[in-house]
């Protein structure tokens, strides 16, 4: 279904989406974690775009769109809370 | 011609993704992580959404992209921002290699609710 360039791209995406999960997993500090979330958010939208241009569906592309919104406003509403409180 | 555009683009953009994500791992500081995160994913992102403009080559698409693209290079470095101004003022501990901290001076005044400029 797939060429073989977009699974060669999904499947790096796919390597780095585990490799930022490890860092939010391990992450030390809550802003640790904040940064490994909003790189998620990033490459799941790099993810949707590759797959909307290999699918050649472009109406895919809105979920990219909302997907990079709601992943601004979590990275903004979690720093807003980390500078108030206390990081653990 | 354009598949081989497509396809150079596409790779680059994933090759920017995994390096963002492996300095998201291996970095040593909140800060730094931020710095690799924010850069380089800006740069992978972009790479993959002129590449899906390239394969699409229809004007809805091109419309889309180039909205997702905007947002995502005005968002970034607000975000990045936001993230190391939270992170530093919460006292997360910089790396013991850090060799300026700039703001440490007015910090204990800052500490208490008010915010030096």
């Amino acid at each position: 279904m797939f060429s073989l360039v977009s699974q060669i791209t999904l499947t790096t995406l796919g390597v780095a989406l585990l490799l930022a999960l490890i860092r939010l997993v391990k992450g030390p500090t809550l802003p640790d974690r904040i940064v490994a979330m909003d790189l998620l958010g990033m490459i799941v939208v790099g993810l949707i775009v590759v797959l909307a241009g290999s699918t050649r569906v472009s109406a895919t592309l809105d979920a990219a769109i909302v997907i990079a919104l709601i992943g601004f406003l979590g990275t903004v509403a979690y720093a807003t809370y980390v500078e108030r409180g206390d990081p653990r | 011609m354009t598949d081989l555009l497509t396809a150079v683009v596409w790779l680059a953009g994933a090759a920017f993704a995994l390096l963002a994500a492996v300095g998201v791992l291996r970095m040593p500081d909140v800060f730094t992580r931020m710095q690799a995160s924010t850069k380089a994913s800006t740069l992978g992102l972009g790479c993959l959404l002129v590449g899906t403009a390239l394969e699409l080559g229809d004007f809805a698409a091109f419309i889309r992209v180039a909205c997702i693209g905007a947002f995502v290079l005005v968002t970034t470095p607000v975000a990045g921002l936001v993230i190391a101004r939270a992170s530093y003022f919460a006292d997360v501990p910089l790396w013991k290699g850090t060799v300026l901290d700039e703001r440490r001076d007015g910090k204990d005044a800052a500490a208490d609710g008010g915010r030096v400029s």
